[in-house]
């Protein structure tokens, strides 16, 4: 498996479900038989894998919506970890 | 960055029920020698209508059920099917349909799709035609085998259902070699459970270990070449492992089973625990059923455990196994599942896997015999076979 570029444009796996759970107070990802709770982080970045959207530009919003610096680093391990997990592809 | 989710627990106390299991009917066009509907299915014929399936699913989405499965019986065989599911979609539920594929045409699957379905599970009993038609008593393999197909079309993932038993699990690798050709991407090879019909067959059912240790080693060899295109569950045969399962996650605890007739359920055997006056969805709403109600508090939590349970390091991971097994093989639902090697029966267990043996080649010819009520000592399924 290679490692996600810049200019990739991760997407969510068929039939996983993102949504926010009002009695819960958190986004999961839903899946055939399954669920998994997501924090605030996982959430806002699997929200903007949408198959459209180049890594390089998801990054670039993230740091803007939350005034963060440096955070490419991290949402490229995540996305790793993600696909890892068959969430997105 | 810590983002890997919280996995798929809560905290104790009044948690929600997570998945909904709506057994729309126990119907089946089928006759399974291991189905797990009670033995006395016929008992339950008043089912529930629309309008309360659907209010069941609202007052369960408003507690946080986020899993929805259309189970049975075969849920195909209710006419307002698509409805139903429709109704769940626009809830918000993730909708899983669980299918012995009969009933399900083209133009069916296309207006479930339509409806909002999310998932597809379909069931299978063999790789070959002969043991299909016969475990089943029906002659049903050749439809499955294009329903698979209008499920692909779709773009449904291929999710395959296969339960294990004697019978077929020296033919692991085909069913296999049989699923990866038509494209699945999940197989879950479920070890039967000895539950409702499967219990009343259990003899004819059980696989020796020397069996269930050769077809683990065929899957085994098989996993690293299907890697990345078809995932296999090999569900743990706990007769035969000795470890018990965390039964439903705990009683009462994520899984809530709402049975064709109203009755709401921990699992879908335990209606027949003796002492338990499990509530009907016709006369409860789902919250008082849930959070109040004796039945759904009696093995929650483990302050109802016996000794050798509350004692145990493993209480909080397998909550003590599986309150019906224990009941069937003790006749006491408090007791340590028996498949546990600190259960004091579990000898008794140990005994029963002993006895299994493979199927020899003179024993009764497997052949599907239209209308069959037995083959050997083997059961099937079928209201002439339920008690009265």
């Amino acid at each position: 498996m290679t490692a996600w570029t810049d200019s990739a444009q991760p997407a969510l796996s068929t039939m996983y479900r993102l949504q926010w759970e009002e009695t819960q107070q958190c986004h999961v990802l839903l899946f055939p038989e399954g669920m998994v709770r997501l924090n605030m982080p996982a959430a806002e970045i699997l929200r903007r894998c949408d198959g459209r959207t180049a890594v390089a530009d998801l990054v670039a919003d993230l740091e803007r919506t939350f005034g963060e610096a440096d955070l490419h680093a991290d949402v490229l391990e995540f996305l790793e970890q993600a696909r890892g997990r068959h969430w997105i592809r | 960055m810590d983002a890997t989710g919280s996995g798929e627990r809560q905290h104790a106390g009044a948690r929600p029920p997570l998945w909904l299991l709506a057994e729309l009917t126990y119907r089946c066009p089928l006759h399974c020698a291991f189905c797990s509907n009670p033995v006395d299915y016929t008992r339950y014929r008043e089912e529930l209508g629309t309008a309360d399936w659907i209010r069941v699913f609202r007052e369960a989405r408003a507690m946080g059920a986020v899993q929805l499965g259309f189970s049975g019986g075969e849920p195909l065989l209710r006419e307002d099917l698509s409805e139903l599911v429709a109704a769940a979609h626009e809830l918000g539920f993730y909708t899983n349909l669980i299918t012995s594929g009969v009933g399900l045409t083209p133009q069916r699957a296309a207006s479930l799709r339509q409806a909002g379905l999310d998932h597809i599970q379909l069931s299978f009993q063999d790789s070959s035609r002969e043991l299909n038609d016969f475990l089943s008593s029906t002659r049903t393999f050749d439809l499955k085998q294009r329903v698979a197909r209008t499920i692909k079309e779709l773009g449904y993932p291929m999710v395959l259902n296969c339960v294990m038993h004697r019978y077929n699990l020296p033919h692991v690798d085909r069913i296999v070699r049989m699923a990866e050709a038509m494209e699945a991407d999940f197989l879950e090879l479920a070890n039967v459970q000895y539950y409702g019909w499967a219990w009343r067959n259990r003899e004819m059912l059980m696989p020796s270990r020397a069996a269930l240790a050769q077809a683990e080693a065929v899957v085994d060899a098989h996993r690293p070449r299907l890697e990345g295109r078809m995932r296999i569950l090999w569900v743990v045969p706990d007769y035969a492992e000795g470890k018990p399962k965390p039964c439903m996650a705990g009683w009462g605890s994520v899984f809530l089973v709402v049975a064709p007739d109203g009755v709401a359920l921990p699992c879908h055997s335990a209606r027949m625990l003796p002492g338990l006056d499990f509530p009907n969805v016709r006369e409860h709403p789902v919250r008082d059923i849930w959070q109040d109600s004796a039945a759904f508090q009696a093995y929650r939590g483990t302050g109802w455990m016996s000794p050798t349970c509350g004692s145990c390091e493993h209480r909080e991971q397998d909550h003590g196994g599986c309150r019906c097994q224990a009941f069937l093989l003790t006749g006491d639902a408090a007791a340590t599942d028996p498949v546990c090697p600190r259960s004091p029966q579990h000898h008794e267990v140990e005994a029963m896997v002993d006895a299994a043996t493979d199927l020899r080649s003179d024993a009764a010819p497997i052949r599907f015999v239209p209308g069959a009520r037995h083959a050997g000592q083997l059961v099937f399924r079928s209201d002439e076979n339920a008690p009265g």
